[in-house]
């Protein structure tokens, strides 16, 4: 890490602190979610306490319009950001290659880079490749149209490289931050604590502000925040789905893609599809709503570009679904990869990591819980 | 805002008991307005520090456990008060806390389930999720819904009331005068915690260490303006809630945060370094509410809770962090103590211990022999370094001095008749079942209550 950003770090980190032991001191908002439990289990704050609370942090807002001492309070406290601020060092310090932990410094600017460099080599590799002007055509789906322009060993050689180092970037980036927060790499995987975690994730437990919802956009509770980002997990499942299903459809059945319109990778995709426009656009809608003092300005390109590059995926899938008998097809399906391709890459240097860190320490939280509280007396 | 508007029911302050007389005298068909005296950030009076509401049960409840029967209440109000309160309307306030936490979960005020929790009290307090200013945030959501007027900076200068009868306010808002007139007025905008000038009449130059650890917005204007204009008093200017917080906190609005909650697990100290009160008398929160007034009565308002290793980490951590030291030689030094007389203060203790099994949790057999002030419960020698000081002052929350109400929260005039188009309710008439001493939650459940019977008294009014 670099000498201003560990020093950025260190800042970071002693106002987290600060914040901290004012909660732990008044401990009104035990009531909302996650961290303030967590947090009222520890006397003191270490580094890794703080990557972990911030993590644990779901950003509902519900705690700063419920605090006493939130600015213009002279504590000056706004704890749903002083976390925010933690992540995003957290994104960046166990980023793996370390070096790439960089691309959190202008993440916005760096996703719109990778997305581009990815168009342009998709049709530099594409035009290369399909030649005298099969790009252009017109193509029937009886002629296996995707494959007659690029092959599909190609096509899966690429993505599984990249899935491969993708996958590899993940686990990297898990094996040190989860030794860090002081539990062993066994009990991560032990039932009850990650069944517990994976329940709390699928449902969004913690998007809900205690119970109404999150105060997101605006300080009335609401559960569009949680709605919305449901499409876009769900939607990214299907779509993940899809392409599954797709590959044992190609290696086991040996049944060729474009499939018709009521086979269950099309359904899956279409689903998924829609999923993708909807929740992304839905939560870049709330987010250009948020009350400012809930957002990290640091973080407003990585926030907007990871979702960007949902919708332009979904976007493109879904019109090179409805225009693949046309000539547009070429072009469409070398556009959505290009987006596709950029989105694996960046997946392990973007938002996307939120999931990773949060699920962690969804998995911590309820290792910590069965163990006994420290005694406080009876003050 | 249109101040020149004639309201059926003016409603002076913006805390709890505020709020529910306002949304109450609305749903009656009443029009109301609301003027609060700060700014939107820091709306809601000492309510934006509250956290709950002592809750009279029978039964279990979704948020409360077990039973806390009205006659229990009311022996704790009694034994607090030492008999200053009013029996007809404490018992009015301890059924109604029965029934009103319906009435608010219905206006969006939402409750914690009961939880082992920080504080061993969910058998008798109902804690507010998000504490008092999410409470706060709702009603004011709820009042704007019903259509409630509600100015902000909206600071009540003067009080009209001609021949027992409230004829108008004087409002200062946006940097004009305006008077404000209405048929009726609901006056629950607090105490004077914050009016040092007032605090120095009553408590003379002690008041000056003295740290405000609620809303600087309550100045007792109001208070001050219906007590001349003939309101009958009760308790008195020395009473309120005072416990004893960190010397280092801010001198208004800290809150919560403030309080330490290590002395009954060591010795405290004035600036003489030596003892003045047993330190183990009783648990919190009886405790917790006589230490604010011990430690006024100390010279220089000012003490020093002082641990060892020992307790370190055994009580709630407090925001500020210890004073530390190796020896109560180099302790005092940091504290401004005099070393020789605090190693002799301790070590007077320390032989006055006599062996017990320690127990927090319960009154256990850990006392002192011998000594003067004894310490009664979990005394254990202060032997083990590091040690450990805390600054305590006076940190006042809300007072008491109030003006005298009847059942219908109409106010009295001390010439025995009533005032029948001015009501109280909150901390401005909270002297009349609160005397003094202080039990947790019982400040929203005398707001909550007498809230709504004015907001329901004053829409009466107006149609009658």
């Amino acid at each position: 890490m670099s000498a201003p950003s560990a020093t950025r770090l260190e800042a970071l980190v002693a106002e987290a602190q600060r914040v901290l032991t004012i909660c732990n001191a008044c401990r009104y908002c035990e009531g909302f979610c996650a961290v303030f439990p967590a947090l009222e289990r520890r006397l003191e704050f270490t580094e890794a306490d703080t990557h972990y609370l911030a993590n644990l942090c779901h950003n509902c807002g519900a705690c700063l319009y419920a605090c006493q001492y939130a600015p213009p309070h002279e504590f000056q406290l706004n704890f749903p950001r002083a976390l925010a601020q933690v992540r995003r060092e957290t994104y960046r310090k166990y980023a793996w290659p370390r070096a790439l932990g960089a691309a959190y410094e202008r993440n916005g600017v760096v996703t719109a880079l990778v997305t581009s460099a990815s168009l342009i080599a998709a049709f530099v590799f594409f035009g290369l490749y399909a030649g005298d002007g099969r790009l252009t055509s017109a193509w029937s789906d009886a002629q296996g149209s995707f494959y007659a322009v690029l092959p599909h060993g190609v096509m899966a050689g690429i993505f599984t490289a990249v899935a491969a180092f993708v996958l590899v970037a993940f686990v990297m980036s898990f094996t040190q931050f989860w030794p860090d927060l002081g539990e062993d790499a066994a009990d991560f995987v032990r039932a009850p604590a990650f069944g517990a975690a994976s329940s709390d994730a699928l449902e969004l437990r913690y998007l809900d502000g205690g119970g109404d919802g999150c105060t997101y956009p605006t300080e009335v509770a609401s559960f569009a925040r949680r709605n919305f980002h449901h499409l876009t997990f769900y939607g990214f499942v299907l779509c993940f789905g899809a392409t599954t299903v797709a590959t044992i459809y190609h290696y086991v059945f040996g049944w060729k893609a474009p499939y018709p319109f009521y086979s269950l990778p099309v359904i899956l995709g279409t689903l998924g599809g829609i999923g993708l426009l909807a929740g992304p656009a839905g939560l870049l809608w709330l987010a250009s709503r948020r009350d400012p003092q809930l957002v990290d300005p640091a973080q407003r390109g990585m926030d907007s570009g990871f979702l960007f590059l949902l919708l332009a995926t979904s976007a493109s899938g879904l019109a090179l679904l409805f225009l693949r008998e046309t000539r547009a097809m070429g072009g469409l399906l070398t556009v959505h990869l290009g987006f596709v391709l950029a989105l694996f890459v960046l997946l392990p240097y973007g938002k996307f990591m939120h999931a990773l860190y949060r699920f962690a320490a969804l998995v911590r939280f309820h290792i910590e819980r069965k163990r006994p509280l420290p005694s406080l007396g009876s003050e | 805002m249109d101040f020149a508007q004639e309201r059926d029911v003016l409603v002076i302050g913006g805390g709890n008991a505020a709020l529910c007389a306002a949304i109450t005298a609305r749903e009656a068909g009443a029009s109301v307005l609301v003027l609060e005296s700060a700014p939107v950030v820091f709306r809601g009076g000492n309510s934006r520090h509250t956290r709950n509401l002592r809750c009279m049960h029978d039964s279990p409840t979704d948020v409360l456990t077990e039973a806390y029967p009205e006659e229990e209440y009311w022996q704790d109000l009694l034994k607090v008060t030492g008999g200053l309160t009013d029996e007809r309307l404490a018992r009015r306030v301890i059924r109604d806390t029965d029934s009103c936490r319906r009435w608010m979960a219905d206006r969006g005020v939402r409750f914690q389930h009961a939880l082992g929790g920080t504080l061993h009290v969910s058998r008798t307090n109902a804690f507010f999720l998000g504490g008092g200013k999410a409470l706060v945030n709702a009603y004011y959501r709820t009042a704007a819904r019903l259509g409630v007027d509600i100015a902000y900076e909206a600071e009540v200068v003067g009080v009209k009331i001609e021949g027992g009868r409230f004829v108008s306010a004087i409002v200062r808002h946006g940097g004009a005068q305006h008077e404000v007139r209405a048929r009726t007025v609901v006056a629950a905008s607090g105490g004077f915690e914050s009016n040092f000038e007032w605090l120095r009449e009553a408590w003379g130059e002690a008041a000056d260490n003295f740290i405000c650890r609620g809303t600087p917005y309550n100045r007792g204007v109001v208070l001050k303006a219906l007590l001349a204009a003939g309101a009958a008093p009760v308790s008195d200017a020395t009473q309120g809630h005072c416990v004893a917080i960190d010397a280092r906190s801010p001198r208004y609005d800290g809150g919560i945060v403030t309080r330490v909650d290590c002395v009954s697990l060591g010795i405290v100290v004035n600036r003489e370094a030596r003892r003045f009160y047993d330190e183990g008398e009783d648990f919190w929160p009886k405790r917790y509410a006589i230490w604010g007034r011990l430690v006024a009565a100390q010279p220089g308002q000012i003490g020093y809770s002082i641990i060892d290793a020992k307790s370190m980490g055994k009580f709630m951590p407090p925001v500020y962090p210890p004073v530390k030291a190796n020896s109560l030689r180099e302790l005092a030094a940091a504290l401004s103590l005099e070393a020789g007389t605090l190693e002799r203060t301790v070590a007077e203790f320390n032989a006055a211990v006599r062996p017990g099994t320690f127990d927090h949790t319960v009154l256990d057999d850990c006392a002192t022999e011998g000594l003067a002030p004894p310490k009664t419960h979990w005394a254990r020698a202060i032997d083990t370094p590091p040690f450990y000081g805390y600054p305590l002052r006076p940190g006042l929350t809300f007072t008491y001095l109030g003006v005298k109400v009847d059942e219908r929260a109409r106010m009295q005039l001390a010439d025995g008749t009533v005032c029948d188009n001015v009501f109280a309710a909150g901390e401005i008439m909270a002297g009349n079942v609160l005397g003094k001493g202080y039990i947790a939650g019982i400040g929203m459940s005398i707001g909550t209550t007498f809230g709504r019977i004015a907001g329901e008294e004053a829409a009466r009014r107006v149609r009658a």
